[in-house]
């Protein structure tokens, strides 16, 4: 590989935002072709920015960037286009409305003589030469997330993008779409393709990758062979000292009936059954998982828990004081009755700035969400949300310029921080999460589970709604699993093994039986 | 792959970069030299179309705008009003609940006080009819206000059109009662109401208040500090902004968006039911069609510049009255069509909304930078 050109160089980039912040430092380094490179890096270490600058997004202050070993000069996506280079952003830039065919045809200027038909079987070349499944004429607001970004990479390769880069393409595949991805993406490299991979889940990076490129705050650090690397080396060289990497599980002390679900049906805001009869209980001092495929009625769980989330009648959802026992019913009472209630739920909402934060405001103002209203004065208090955002900032280590700073201009692990430190700090008895760590380095997702582990010791009812199924099954101590709005079982997270819930996940214990039976 | 034509051969000479830590004072500087230049392209467009001398143009716009105490006066009553109005959709907008009906909201509160003063103005007490314009106009304001509200809220209607639409509404009322009530049947002009007992006036002593705009002034003082502080430090202004920026945030926080909505529409259309009274009780003490004279939608425009902010909003209230007041001199010394103010003011308004460009995002050469590091 060493006497071969470098399908791409990157020579000495270095990029700002203002004067404080500097995202890449005099970052050098190479992507071979017929490679699959795992850039890696903590949250904010500048990984997006670097390809971003790739890809024709941003322009860097200084350096240089070459393409087969020639200086390229990109000043707009286009260019990068031209030059081969695609990259598959973490939201996916698809017209909803559209069709395949529309959204691969959009913004193109190549002149086709036979119109759609020639790209739809541009399109089925390409899906039969990868193994990709693309269905031509499907809508985009029909396809699945895993579908989407299919349809994202097959839009990059029509284009003729020889060097593809993927920003966390799995941070939102199931593991089997994942599975599917990767395959593809082994086809690619076997067809000569370069590819750039950022993610953080490192067992992935390990699956897929030749070579591990490794960023921290903005530097280049250096690179290994993936033969040679480990999930533990890889994190100190990301971390840059050594990280305990294992998750604690706490033995449950003082196990008390919290919340009963009983008959849980909710439908979703197309009217569709998302949760069908689940009764389920969540125990203080113990930390309960929710395992599904997304979209298996987590959110509708949770939601109708928090009271965002109407319920069909004969469900119920008790709640018991720790102290007293007294049982409050929550169904049918609005997120305000069940604060003023005093049952003291926190929930961190899988939509971070969508839900659970105010984008455009800093994180003191974010701070008061949840308790703006204390106090008789009509005036806010802003005094004790500083401290706590600053608290917040020191002890989860929050990269922000300042407490006003929007919150939507942090990045992802920050924004997430923000937001699960809020939540914790509020005292709950009940604590919801869900995907609590999506989206953040491993560092940081260590952090979570220090701090999920921390509330569970204290008493607090913890309920994780997690795709990581390494993580459920070493983090709680029982994991219910839903298959298709469906309680399928609960299982005992120090007994359970990943093949036994994966197959929960996805086939439900009647349609077993059934199968079993024929 | 694509041909090698449209690639880029050459990196562009310049790159826009997004600023993150400009200071407050550089940004000001920024927002001056645009009002600068602008005048500058002014002054070329005045010297192509008109060969007038630009700065004696300028001179009389100044002139006109503040050239007398009477002028001052009317200038400062101008702002206020415009500012009172501007205050009132303020919290409205920070919502994102686009009430593009202050005008109808002002019209219907003037209504109301002229109601009051015709109907009651002899035989009533005078201070209880004040007290009842005043009463009477705010309501009037609130309901016209809170009427697209409650629909907003409970069956998600269009609040753009909504309002606009009671505009229309409010223009054919006021139109209406000036005919009922006009002082020679069928000439559709109500004379100044209550000249004799000033029932139902908003005044001070003329030994105070000279030109009788004093009052009306210290009124929207008041209320623009008010305004500030209710929308950044009381609990309701919080539940605006939350509200404004996701509803389903609002939602996970406890707040009710129903009931939000619908206050803060009860006072945006209370405080234009104030602008309203402003205007018939404490000044015109008559109504016309016409009273709110276009004012309801130029408040959006101070408010936007203003960022929402209440105490940007006087300077560009001010900047705006004090261009129309020195237009309209301009167009009677010097013979201009008063389109050619409408010109003027609109190229330097598109230049101050152009310097936050340049306040958001710098433009950077490329090629220095590189030879610098290089």
């Amino acid at each position: 590989m060493d006497k071969q050109t470098p399908a791409v160089s990157l020579r000495h980039i270095t990029k700002a935002f203002g004067s404080k912040v500097v995202a890449n430092k005099d970052v050098s380094m190479d992507i071979m072709s017929g490679e699959i490179l795992s850039l890696l890096g903590e949250n904010g270490s500048g990984k997006t920015t670097l390809m971003n600058m790739l890809s024709g997004i941003y322009h860097q202050d200084a350096g240089q960037i070459l393409v087969n070993g020639n200086e390229v000069f990109i000043n707009s996506p286009k260019d990068a286009y031209a030059l081969g280079i695609g990259m598959i952003h973490q939201h996916f830039k698809l017209v909803e409305v559209f069709t395949a065919v529309e959204n691969v045809a959009l913004g193109m200027d190549k002149k086709t003589t036979g119109g759609a038909k020639e790209i739809a079987k541009a399109i089925t070349e390409i899906c039969d030469r990868y193994g990709f499944d693309v269905d031509p004429k499907k809508k985009v607001y029909n396809m699945t997330v895993s579908q989407k970004q299919t349809l994202e990479i097959v839009k990059a390769l029509y284009r003729g993008a020889n060097i593809l880069i993927l920003d966390e393409p799995t941070a939102v595949l199931t593991p089997q779409e994942t599975d599917k991805l990767f395959a593809v993406l082994r086809n690619m490299k076997k067809d000569g393709k370069s590819i750039i991979i950022i993610t953080h889940k490192l067992n992935e990076v390990l699956a897929i990758s030749d070579r591990v490129a490794i960023l921290r705050k903005g530097e280049y650090i250096g690179d290994v062979e993936t033969k040679d690397a480990s999930v533990q080396s890889l994190t100190e060289m990301m971390v840059g000292q050594k990280v305990e990497l294992d998750i604690e599980r706490p033995a449950v002390e003082h196990k008390a009936l919290r919340l009963r679900i009983d008959h849980l049906t909710c439908l979703d805001r197309y009217g569709v059954t998302a949760l069908d009869d689940v009764s389920l209980e969540a125990y203080g001092g113990e930390i309960l998982g929710i395992a599904g495929i997304s979209g298996s009625g987590q959110k509708q769980l949770l939601e109708a828990v928090a009271g965002l989330q109407h319920a069909e009648s004969g469900s119920s959802i008790e709640y018991i004081e720790p102290d007293t026992g007294t049982r409050h019913q929550l169904l049918g009472k609005s997120v305000s009755d069940i604060k003023r209630m005093g049952v003291a739920l926190s929930f961190v909402p899988e939509d971070r700035l969508g839900m659970g934060l105010v984008g455009a405001m800093g994180m003191t103002d974010n701070m008061m969400l949840r308790s703006y209203e204390k106090g008789r004065l009509p005036f806010t208090d802003r005094k004790t949300p500083r401290q706590l955002a600053s608290k917040v900032k020191e002890e989860l280590e929050v990269v922000t310029p300042s407490l006003n700073t929007p919150v939507r201009k942090l990045s992802g692990g920050n924004v997430q921080k923000v937001l699960v430190g809020r939540e914790i700090a509020s005292d709950p008895t009940v604590l919801m999460a869900a995907y609590a760590v999506r989206g953040l380095d491993i560092n940081t997702s260590y952090t979570i589970y220090r701090l999920l582990n921390e509330q569970k010791k204290k008493g607090v009812a913890v309920i994780y709604v997690g795709e990581d199924l390494d993580v459920l099954l070493a983090l709680c101590d029982r994991i219910a699993v839903l298959c298709g709005g469906k309680l399928n079982g609960v299982v005992d997270g120090k007994t359970a093994t990943k093949e036994e819930v994966g197959l929960m996940m996805t086939n439900l214990r009647t349609e077993r039986k059934e199968a079993d039976a024929s | 792959m694509t041909s090698a034509k449209e690639r880029s051969t050459h990196e562009k000479p310049f790159h826009i970069v997004k600023r993150t830590d400009l200071p407050v004072w550089k940004s000001w500087l920024i927002r001056i030299a645009a009002v600068v230049a602008s005048l500058i392209i002014c002054a070329v467009i005045i010297i192509l179309l008109t060969d007038d001398n630009p700065i004696q143009l300028y001179a009389t716009m100044i002139q006109g705008a503040v050239g007398s105490p009477r002028r001052v006066w009317a200038l400062l009553q101008g702002v206020a009003i415009l500012l009172c109005i501007s205050l009132a959709v303020t919290p409205a907008f920070k919502m994102r609940f686009w009430n593009i009906g202050a005008e109808g909201q002002v019209l219907i509160g003037g209504l109301g006080a002229t109601a009051v003063m015709l109907l009651l103005g002899h035989s009533l007490p005078a201070p209880v009819v004040l007290l009842l314009v005043i009463v009477v106009s705010i309501l009037c304001g609130a309901i016209w206000g809170v009427i697209p509200a409650i629909f907003k809220a409970f069956w998600n209607t269009n609040e753009t059109l909504f309002t606009l639409m009671m505009n229309y509404i409010a223009i054919q009322l006021v139109s209406y009662f000036t005919y009922i009530w006009s002082s020679n049947k069928g000439n559709n002009v109500i004379n100044t109401i209550n000249v004799d007992n000033h029932a139902g006036w908003l005044e001070l002593p003329p030994s105070i208040d000279r030109y009788g705009y004093l009052l009306n002034i210290l009124i929207v003082a008041v209320l623009t500090v008010l305004m500030y502080f209710y929308l950044n430090n009381s609990k309701q202004g919080y539940e605006i902004a939350v509200v404004g920026e996701s509803i389903n945030t609002a939602k996970y926080a406890g707040i009710n968006v129903k009931k939000v909505i619908i206050r803060t529409m009860l006072i945006s259309g209370a405080l234009c039911g104030v602008a309203g009274m402003l205007l018939v009780s404490g000044t015109d003490h008559t109504i016309t069609p016409n009273t709110a004279a276009g004012r309801g939608f130029t408040a959006i425009v101070v408010s936007w510049l203003a960022k929402f902010n209440p105490l940007f909003m006087v300077l560009t209230s001010l900047l705006l009255v004090f261009m129309e007041k020195g237009a309209l001199e301009i167009s009677t010394v010097f013979g201009l069509n008063s389109s050619f103010s409408d010109i003027i003011t609109g190229i330097i308004i598109f230049f101050i909304i152009g310097s936050e460009f340049f306040i958001n995002y710098s433009i950077k050469r490329t090629h220095a930078k590189e030879a610098q590091t290089k």
